[in-house]
């Protein structure tokens, strides 16, 4: 047993009142949930505080919330790692030094971004999560009769869109998304993430017209920053921003051009880390709209619109704290990884190259290797590594003071007042990719 | 006030199922859920579900598995049904999109599962519930103007008309606390089971036996109540659920000496026999002192393949990560048997018709009865769906020659003044809903559990029937309209203790043991008193008892061995 508090934004609608935090005090074993301590609350404090749940086991999607700025399930987040969590955000922001002692640190709970909330914890899933599946129709659709035995499929694809399959639609990953805060309209990582489940599947005869669809749509696949926060944020391992760039591929592959240069910009994204480690955000935008032409912005016409129309989206990165610094959005001065760091990421590039599989999440397991490659405790690959590399492999080299950079509760702009940081301050959304 | 054809409460497996069927054959259709549909407790089912689809295999071998499994307590007409219409369901199921893992032919594939004498479970990876719940609310979303969804609605009272019939429902909208009386010509219960009773349990915090009291409330028989299932495998405290694909993948159950011990309880299935029998068997050990110092046993995973784990059995390397710190690849894991599946609910016919005329009920809230004294792993999913399946047919058909269902605004009234007395109880004037819940769960926990006695199951009635006074006057926080979470609770309180006071009554009354009911003073099955269902129908202010006949079609009764 040890002691929490937990620091929760509460909004009572029916009070007249806007949003305020209140912290209750619980009592449990570390190894329980965050839901478990704010069931703890309403059960011996106080019965109005609202919070959706149900299996207390991560499978019923009930349960997302902001957990220090996080956007994760309360059923899955163990409180004493919460509050380990808080007590490093504060340090950080203390300059590296623990300020004050170790149990001291309230975790601060909220309801999930980029949705109304309805009371307390609980957010309007139908204006914007629900709306969103139903966009990309979210059914199979089958050519002609069915067989009369099952189809025959191979056993690879269904393990393949079982991954999709998983998502529990619980929207922590649309909480999380930064093109959905910069366009409410982005059709999502969950959606489309659903979307791939039937563009995967060999059974739907409406591939083509399906990706189609989403590539078309200025809120579609293309719309996807390739921030990373989906996957940090998906509580069952579906990687949203991978099933998006499998819709990417495939619509490649269907020869669907590419009106809003995402495609460029996977690529550029690619060969910037292969070249250089991290991540140069002044690069990416010049690879991305004039590949290849070193030093001199030399775009083609129909990409200077675009690259205009991304500088407000750079300033908002800088503004989130998701690009850190202005300086590097000036071409030339991106730092270089120590000793021979480059070598080794221009050599998970060959062995992607070579081994070009998709990894699942239902992965049946490099045959040949056996069981020997998923070493560390961590017993399962929990993300898939599709042929771009993801951050595990492309650190970004953000590690100096100015990457704190702290903001304000997020989602106001969808009805809610804000009730201001708690007095502890709150920690800045979660590190770039 | 929305009026429909067939109105369906519940949207896990059965009520989406029933209501497909039933869109199917053309009536208007309204489904009511209190959470929303995806997160009702059948996404929680991992295993898989039972068919014999394969060449090898027969429905009448997957029928015998199942009478033998429910200790002969199960009626096999309906028995027969199920398993004959099995294979068929599958197949719709993949026709509609379920990603059911397949073998290197690219055809369905099997795993084998407890108390089967053929692998014959199919399955998606370990999310096998979920992925079937998620295809079948495509496909109401594709049927949108056929199904009206009501989502987040929940349901306090059966509306009855004076001549008996059941003609709709009350229910209090969640999101903004207004009650609406629903009218309908047929209604069907699918609301889950009552797990939450029991403390700790693997259901959700939504398994109150909501549909079960409610039916029993209206005069709708219940049947079976004494037959609540211990699942074997369960993480001590928080109850989670390891599931039965473990055993069924090879893991072995030890206890804290190293021994194998099922040698000793079924040595032909071992860790494969019937649920009750390695229930009783590890509860044994922990009794006898062989277990842990934590009242547990031993689950051995790593005898599996890891990559057959990582592959088939990948939620529960998640849940023994995130919720016992255990990675299940390396080490065993610590389990017991915990409150699981009521196997009793609302007497049915085959086509899921209670005692109500124009009330149904199908799924785990139903008593068809196909479980008997003891449910096989991966036969409630399919119970879920072929009784869903013909609920829905039937309601649909009993709709059509009918007029719209004439409902009164007395019962309106009724549940308004019933959810405005509580939320004006005042504070501190009784109990909070959460203590007593907590007493109830305890309670049950401790007398109608694996092992049950007399002395402890009257003790048990009698704590119940207190907590039953005790909750007239209990209080809550919340005195708003919008999510008030706070009234509800309290309604599902009072649901779990008529199923509570029910499971006691039964039970004290069946003075034998048979399938989940281990009786030690009456430790014999005793097929020349108790070869019959035990019915409860509310008279007053409790159940009273008559009895109805197991339908035998093939099968005679046997002694059971695994
Ligand atoms: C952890 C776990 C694992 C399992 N694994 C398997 C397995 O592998 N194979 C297998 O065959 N079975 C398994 N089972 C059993 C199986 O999952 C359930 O028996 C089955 O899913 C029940 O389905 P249902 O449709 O009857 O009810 P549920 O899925 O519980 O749905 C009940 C519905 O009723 C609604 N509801 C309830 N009360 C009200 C109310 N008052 N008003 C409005 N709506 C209401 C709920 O919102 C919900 O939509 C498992 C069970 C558990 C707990
Ligand atoms: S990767 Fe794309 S979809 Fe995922 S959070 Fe970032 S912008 Fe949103
Ligand atoms: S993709 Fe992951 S985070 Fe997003 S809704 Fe599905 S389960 Fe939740
Ligand atoms: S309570 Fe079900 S996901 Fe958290």
């Amino acid at each position: 047993m040890a002691e929490y508090a937990l620091k929760v934004r509460r909004f009572q609608p029916e009070s007249g009142e806007g949003p305020y935090w209140e912290t209750f005090d619980v009592d449990l074993d570390p190894t329980l949930s965050v839901l478990d301590g704010l069931l703890q609350a309403k059960d011996r404090d106080d019965g109005s505080l609202s919070v959706r749940c149900s299996c207390r086991a991560a499978i019923c999607g009930s349960c997302g919330v902001r957990i220090n700025g996080q956007s994760a399930l309360a059923c899955k987040t163990q409180i004493g790692e919460a509050m380990e969590h808080a007590n490093r955000n504060n340090g950080e922001r203390a300059g590296g030094a623990r300020t004050n002692g170790s149990q001291s640190e309230p975790i601060v709970v909220e309801p999930m971004g980029n949705m109304p909330v309805i009371k307390d914890l609980v957010t309007d899933m139908e204006a914007t999560h629900w709306k969103k599946i139903r966009r990309v129709t979210p059914w199979l659709l089958p050519e002609g009769d069915p067989p009369e035995r099952e189809y025959l499929v191979p056993p690879e694809s269904m393990i393949d869109i079982t991954q999709s399959m998983a998502c529990i639609q619980c929207g922590a990953c649309v909480s999380a998304c930064l093109s959905m805060e910069a366009d409410p309209d982005f059709i999502g990582p969950a959606a489309l993430a659903k979307a791939y489940r039937f563009v995967g599947d060999p059974r739907d005869a409406e591939t083509t017209e399906r990706l189609h669809d989403l590539a078309n749509d200025p809120h579609g696949i293309y719309d996807c920053t390739h921030c990373f926060s989906c996957i940090d944020a998906c509580p069952k391992g579906v990687a949203p921003m991978d099933q998006i760039m499998r819709l990417r591929r495939a619509a490649g592959a269907e020869g669907i051009d590419d009106a809003n240069n995402g495609h460029r910009h996977e690529d550029a994204f690619a060969s910037i880390i292969e070249k250089k480690g991290t991540l140069d955000e002044a690069e990416l935008l010049q690879e991305t709209y004039a590949p290849g032409v070193k030093g001199k912005l030399m775009p083609r016409p129909s990409a200077i619109k675009g690259l205009v129309e991304s500088i407000p989206t750079a300033v908002r990165g800088i503004g989130t704290g998701k690009m850190r610094s202005l300086p590097k959005l000036i071409p030339g001065i991106h730092p270089k990884l120590p000793g021979d760091s480059q070598e080794q990421v221009r050599r998970i590039y060959a062995h992607t190259e070579e081994h070009s599989i998709e990894l699942n999440l239902y992965i049946k397991g490099e045959e040949a290797e056996g069981d020997a490659p998923v070493e560390e405790g961590a017993a399962v690959p929990e993300r898939a590594v599709g042929p771009e590399p993801d951050e595990g492999e492309a650190p970004t080299g953000d590690t100096g003071p100015e990457a704190d950079t702290s903001k304000g509760p997020q989602g106001t702009e969808h009805g809610q007042a804000d009730p201001g940081p708690p007095e502890s301050g709150r920690p800045g959304p979660g590190g770039a990719a | 006030m929305p009026d429909h054809d067939v109105l369906v409460i519940g949207a896990g497996l059965a009520g989406q199922r029933a209501a497909l069927a039933a869109a199917e054959d053309g009536v208007s259709v309204g489904i009511i859920s209190k959470v929303h549909p995806v997160r009702s407790h059948s996404n929680a089912a991992q295993g898989g579900i039972n068919a014999a689809l394969n060449p090898g295999d027969s429905w009448e071998s997957h029928a015998f598995d199942t009478v033998k499994g429910s200790d002969y307590l199960g009626d096999q007409d309906a028995i027969e049904i199920m398993t004959r219409e099995a294979p068929e369901e599958i197949l719709h199921l993949e026709h509609l999109g379920v990603t059911f893992h397949r073998n290197e032919e690219g055809k369905l594939g099997t795993r084998a599962f407890g108390g089967a004498s053929a692998a014959r479970t199919y399955y998606v990876a370990d999310i096998t519930g979920q992925a079937i719940m998620h295809v079948l609310y495509e496909q109401l979303m594709k049927y949108s103007d056929e199904v009206a969804r009501y989502e987040e609605y929940f349901t306090t009272a059966l509306a009855i008309d004076d001549d008996g019939e059941c003609v709709g429902a009350v229910c209090r909208n969640v999101r903004d606390g207004a009650m609406e009386l629903f009218s309908a010509k047929s209604v069907i219960l699918a609301t889950g089971g009552n797990g939450q009773a029991w403390q700790p349990t693997t259901n959700a915090l939504i398994c109150t036996g909501d549909g079960i009291a409610m039916a029993y409330r209206v005069g709708a028989k219940l049947m079976d109540m004494e037959m609540i299932q211990y699942h074997p495998t369960t993480l001590a405290g928080k109850g989670f659920l390891i599931t039965e694909g473990a055993r069924g993948e090879g893991a072995h159950l030890l206890n804290a000496k190293g021994e194998r011990f099922m040698e000793r309880y079924a040595p032909n299935k071992m860790e494969l026999a019937s649920r009750d029998v390695v229930s009783r068997a590890e509860q044994t050990e922990i009794d006898e002192g062989r277990g842990f110092p934590d009242g547990t046993v031993a689950l051995d995973i790593t005898v599996v393949p890891r990559k057959r784990i990582h592959e088939a059995l990948r939620e529960i390397v998640l849940v023994g990560r995130d919720f016992a710190g255990v990675d299940i690849t390396r080490e065993p894991i610590h389990i017991k048997p915990g409150n699981h599946y009521t196997m009793g609910g609302i007497k049915t016919d085959v086509w899921g018709r209670t005692d109500v005329p124009g009330l149904y009920a199908a799924g785990e809230v139903a008593c068809v009865s196909v479980h008997g004294g003891n449910r096989l792993g991966a036969n409630s999913l399919l119970d879920t769906l072929i009784f869903g399946r013909r609920s829905g047919e039937d309601a649909a058909e009993r709709a059509k020659g009918r007029e719209s269902a004439r409902t009164t605004q007395a019962i309106l009234d009724n549940e308004e003044a019933m959810v405005a007395e509580v939320i004006a109880r005042e504070k501190g004037s009784g109990r909070r809903v959460s203590e007593i819940r907590k007493e109830l769960g305890q309670t049950m926990d401790k007398y109608a559990a694996v092992f049950r006695d007399q002395a402890g199951l009257e003790q048990g009635l009698e704590v119940v029937r207190r907590l039953k006074e005790e909750a007239e006057s209990c209080y809550i926080d919340d005195r708003g309209t919008v999510f008030n979470q706070d009234v509800l609770g309290a309604i599902e309180l009072g649901f779990m203790l008529d199923n509570a006071e029910a499971t006691c009554v039964a039970a004290i009354h069946r003075t034998e043991s048979r399938g989940a009911q281990f009786r030690t003073d009456f430790p014999e099955r005793n097929d020349g008193e108790w070869l019959k269902h035990i019915d409860l129908a509310k008279n007053g202010t409790g159940p009273e008892i008559s009895y109805s006949e197991v339908t035998m079609t093939q099968w005679e009764p046997q002694e059971r061995t695994y």
